[in-house]
Parts: C-alpha cells; sequence; structure tokens
C-alpha cells in the first residue's frame, strides 16, 4: 500500500478540481485539456485563443518554474520513440473525436453527472486496460 | 482579469497534475495494469478533483452567469453517438501505450525531456489530422 502516493494523489487532485471549479465559476469556461488545445489547432476556437494560449502558458509554466527549485518526479516515459509517436496520434484523434480526455469527461464531466462523460471513461480506461494486456502479450510493453 | 484567472488555473492545474504524480507514465499505467500490480494513485487524484468540481457544478446550476460575466456552460450533450465511444477508444489505447494524457503532457513538457515532447508534438499532430476523421466517423451509416 502506496499510502504516501494516494496522498499526494489526493491532494493533487484537490488542486485540479479546484483549478476546475475556478475556471467554470469565475470564467464560465469548461476545463478540458484537449478542447482547449484543439480548439486552438483546428480552429474551431479562433475567438477564445487568447484564453487558450493563456491557459496552456500557465499549464506549461508553472511546473516549469518549479522546476527552477525543486526536483520534479522522472516521467518514466518510454524510451520507444515510435510507440510514443503512435500513442500521441491516437490520442490527438481520439480526445478531439470523443470530444474530451480525463479532464474534460474525467473531472468536468463526471462532477456534473454527464452520462455521455461517464460512459466516454468507462471506454478510455477499459480500453487502456486492454491495450496494456495486447502490447504486453506482443511485448511491446513491459 | 478573466486572463489573469485563465492563467492561474492552468498554473494551479499543471502544478496539481505533478503533485499528484500523474506526469509519471508508470503511475498511469499502474492504474490501467488492473492484472498486474494495481496502482489505485489515479483513483485518488480523480475522486480528488471531483469534489470540488462536484460543488462548482451545483453553485453553477443556482446562477445563469459566472463571476465575470461569462454564461455558465449549457447541459451537457445526452446522445451517446458513435464519434463518443470510437474516440474514447483511440484516446484510451493511446493513454495506455504511454502514459500520457493532454493535461500531464503539456505540464511536463519542460522537464520531461524527449519523451514528453515527442508525445506532446504526435498528439497535436494528431489533433491537426482529426478534422476530416471526425467528418467521416459522423457521415457513416
Amino acid at each position: 500500500m502506496d499510502y504516501t502516493s494516494w496522498a499526494y494523489g489526493l491532494l493533487g487532485g484537490l488542486m485540479i478540481g479546484t483549478a476546475a471549479a475556478i475556471f467554470l465559476l469565475v470564467n464560465g469556461r469548461i476545463m478540458g485539456a484537449s478542447g482547449i488545445a484543439g480548439g486552438l489547432i483546428d480552429g474551431s476556437g479562433r475567438s477564445t485563443w487568447v484564453e487558450r494560449v493563456l491557459f496552456i502558458v500557465g499549464l506549461v509554466g508553472a511546473p516549469a518554474l518549479l522546476g527552477l527549485v525543486y526536483k520534479l518526479p522522472a516521467t518514466n516515459a518510454t524510451s520507444n520513440i515510435g510507440l510514443l509517436v503512435v500513442a500521441g496520434l491516437l490520442v490527438g484523434v481520439g480526445t478531439r473525436l470523443g470530444s474530451g480526455c480525463t479532464s474534460g469527461h474525467g473531472v468536468c464531466g463526471i462532477s456534473r453527472l454527464s452520462v455521455r462523460s461517464i460512459l466516454a471513461t468507462f471506454v478510455y480506461i477499459g480500453a487502456g486496460a486492454a491495450i496494456i494486456v495486447i502490447a504486453r502479450g506482443l511485448g511491446v510493453l513491459s | 482579469m478573466k486572463n489573469l484567472v485563465t492563467l492561474f488555473c492552468g498554473a494551479l492545474f499543471g502544478l496539481g497534475l505533478v503533485v499528484s504524480g500523474m506526469t509519471d507514465t508508470l503511475k498511469v499505467q499502474g492504474f490501467l495494469d488492473f492484472f498486474g500490480v494495481w496502482d489505485a494513485t489515479l483513483v485518488f487524484v480523480m475522486g480528488g478533483a471531483i469534489i470540488p468540481m462536484f460543488i462548482a457544478w451545483r453553485i453553477a446550476a443556482l446562477r445563469e452567469k459566472s463571476v465575470l460575466g461569462g454564461l455558465i456552460p449549457l447541459t451537457p450533450k445526452t446522445e451517446l453517438d458513435r464519434p463518443l465511444i470510437i474516440g474514447a477508444i483511440l484516446f484510451g489505447a493511446g493513454w495506455g501505450l504511454s502514459g500520457f494524457c493532454p493535461g500531464p503532457a503539456f505540464a511536463s513538457s519542460s522537464f520531461g525531456g524527449v519523451g514528453s515532447l515527442t508525445f506532446l508534438a504526435a498528439m497535436l499532430a494528431g489533433m491537426v489530422i482529426a478534422p476530416p476523421i471526425i467528418r467521416a466517423a459522423k457521415a457513416a451509416p
């Protein structure tokens, strides 16, 4: 049982949820990472581009600043570049097609009891669990 | 003011992702690995994040406008359509293979080295090519 990991998880989760709550109640916006970035990329969010850019600046910049004074935990990502490219493409296309990711569907959607978001979350967790079994069987993941 | 709040929310989201351990791909893959050594951290992260948002939606339901005047987003769509399901399957597959989802990919871009940047670039490329795929998925019988 990794209680420290769970405690940090809960604390970080409360920070994420508080950010989403402020974004909703103060600005009237939904905090979904893929939606915010995707709207910039395909032009669908042209009228709100300043907000999207600023959100991403904060999202990238705050950990970067923290990293100057504190050694941040490793991402432990695979060194298999091809795997990262395939995974990135799947996440990019999938989140746009499915209208959301872990923050949009998982946090903002589930908390408003959206049926679409609850279903999407079950499906992407199920798909993630299945692909790990498959990839391990094929020797792609250890 | 609105811009400052946006910057703050992005920053708090990014710090929360780092603190929670969700920029560690092994923790994420550990959660998805139900048949291995299961890591429950993500459950605590999601639970912790849903609590303030659940309260926020209750408050939002009582008012038409946000503090700075923007309309509170309308009630969600309820249609369970094919793009939602196919999109979630593709997203979940990429998430499981890498341990990255969009928020942590951005949050770790300054310290995650080649791995984070490669994933992020591929994810953004995926978002570039998504529109015609979405049109095809919606048009298919």
